[in-house]
């Protein structure tokens, strides 16, 4: 294996899966992470990690177990699944409906795009208290949260995505003699798919973390809650377990943007394989 | 019937590209439009298309048009099939059989980007021809495909055309073409049509036919090339 090895295109790695030099390039990847556990464990089982710095990894996961059974882990992760989820639809669906209504026509980017634009250099996460003053400490704040970080990157991609389409096909629509509405529906949306899914992947990391922080600043239920409750006793263990499942929903929400993707953009395998 | 161009003007800036140009084309009739680049063939294209909406004059066209583009321009997200019925009524029968014509009935399924040139091409030609135009309008069309490809799509053309009779517009930088398919030539310069010959050769032609042999010094002449520079 060479000492250098750059970046290659992901889709094409993903296209050669298999190969013997491939597998065992994928299990040397295991190795440093699990040598890092073991030297954590030691380090825990020494007393030279104390555990309210960190627990030790036998810990965390004998606390994750615990928190299964007990229900407590299910249910702040139904919770905290729903405000991403309510907050991703509504998010979603507003930011795509705006970058529809602004990429569509001219008039409609002069009244959207520019508040779109102002808006944008907010940071979202300093709204919070406004929030709070609008909406109490209820769940709408959190939602609300959620789906304005959503909108964003659904917005600009989706709205690039439709100016981006390329003008040759729209020509060919004229010759074809489409109506708007087919060109819209054949050549408008299906070009700007690919650079919405991009948005869509985009917003679902902002909506995990938009997610941790309004649930970190007044939850009384959800992961965050689970999280902060845990600092008040210094359990770090519940703390770990809290973070490893944010990170483990974040996987699984990106993996189905992946699977959607590939589904969605088969038209472009032939050519990236 | 037949398709009329009067006084028919296009400036980009200052650079007039057409100017007061009076055209007709007859039904069924296969015409090739010869220029240098820059010449404004294009543009005329694009104006008997109707995707140019500054050009001024008179341009009347009857009955439907169909454009098959230099690059085949296939939707890269629908089917070739798909390609096929694009904005069309008609029965998807009539598509396959548009297909089936250019040779590309098993590919049906297949998503355009997998085709090669040529076969991205004929797709192209099927698309423009199942819309059954009276006017084919062909923007060098055959200018990106291999030497050896273009002779087969040349055939496919002359075959085409044989069959639905429509009339075409071929506009072309390859003087060779332009003897072996059509039935007229027109040179583009200044803004105008400056020749406009008849060709009577019968089909299938040959590059040594005298009459051919004779036209093409006169429209290499008028393009502004001595036949002795080249080899």
């Amino acid at each position: 294996m060479s000492v250098v090895e750059l970046a290659r295109p992901i889709e094409k790695a993903r296209a050669t899966p298999k190969g013997p030099r491939r597998r065992v390039t994928a299990w040397h990847r295991w190795l440093s992470p699990l040598a890092l556990l073991v030297v954590w464990q030691i380090a825990s089982a020494t007393g030279l990690l104390p555990e309210r710095l960190l627990a030790a990894p036998a810990d965390i996961a004998s606390t994750a177990v615990e928190l299964t059974q007990a229900g407590t882990l299910p249910t702040a992760i139904g919770v905290s699944l729903q405000r991403v989820l309510i907050g991703f639809l509504v998010g979603g669906t507003a930011g795509i409906v705006l970058a529809l209504v602004a990429g569509l026509s001219r008039a409609g980017e002069n009244a959207v795009d520019p508040i779109m634009q102002a808006l944008r250099a907010l940071p979202f996460f300093g709204l919070i208290p406004l929030f709070i003053l609008w909406f109490g400490i209820g769940e709408e704040p959190k939602i609300l949260l959620v789906a304005l970080a959503v909108s964003f990157p659904l917005y600009l991609n989706t709205f690039s995505g439709i100016r981006g389409v390329d003008g040759k096909l729209a020509e060919v629509a004229t010759t074809l003699k489409l109506s708007r509405g087919q060109l819209i529906r054949h050549i408008v949306l299906p070009g700007a798919l690919p650079q919405t899914l991009v948005g869509l992947r985009q917003a679902l990391g902002v909506a995990w973390l938009a997610l941790i922080v309004a649930e970190q600043v007044n939850a009384t239920t959800g992961l965050g809650y689970m999280i902060n409750d845990a600092r008040e006793f210094l359990r770090t263990d519940v703390i770990v377990v809290g973070l490893l499942v944010y990170s483990a929903l974040g996987l699984a929400t990106d993996a189905i943007v992946r699977l959607l993707e590939r589904r969605a953009l088969a038209w472009r395998r032939g050519f990236l394989a | 019937m037949a398709t009329r161009l009067s006084g028919v003007a296009r400036a980009f800036g200052d650079r007039v590209v057409l100017d007061s140009l009076d055209l007709v084309l007859g039904d069924g009739e296969f015409t090739a439009l010869l220029g240098r680049s820059g010449s404004g063939k294009s543009t005329l294209l694009r104006a008997l298309a109707g995707l140019d909406h500054e050009v001024t004059g008179t341009i009347d066209v009857t009955g439907s048009v169909a454009v098959a583009f230099q690059e085949p321009r296939l939707v890269p997200w629908k089917r070739l099939l798909a390609n096929i019925t694009l904005g069309l009524d008609a029965p998807v029968t009539k598509a396959k059989e548009a297909l089936a014509e250019v040779g590309l009935a098993e590919r049906a399924d297949a998503w355009p980007l997998t085709l090669s040139g040529g076969e991205a091409q004929r797709a192209s030609l099927a698309r423009a021809l199942v819309r059954e135009p009276e006017l084919l309008l062909l923007d060098e069309p055959f200018s990106a495909l291999d030497a050896l490809t273009r002779i087969t799509v040349h055939q496919l053309v002359l075959e085409l055309w044989a069959r639905h009779r429509p009339a075409v517009l071929l506009v072309t930088h390859d003087v060779d073409e332009a003897l072996l398919l059509a039935d007229r030539v027109l040179v583009l310069d200044e803004g105008r049509i400056a020749h406009d010959v008849s060709i009577t050769a019968g089909r299938p032609r040959h590059r040594e036919d005298p009459e051919l042999v004779a036209l093409r010094t006169t429209l290499l002449a008028a393009l502004g090339v001595s036949p002795e520079g080249r080899s």
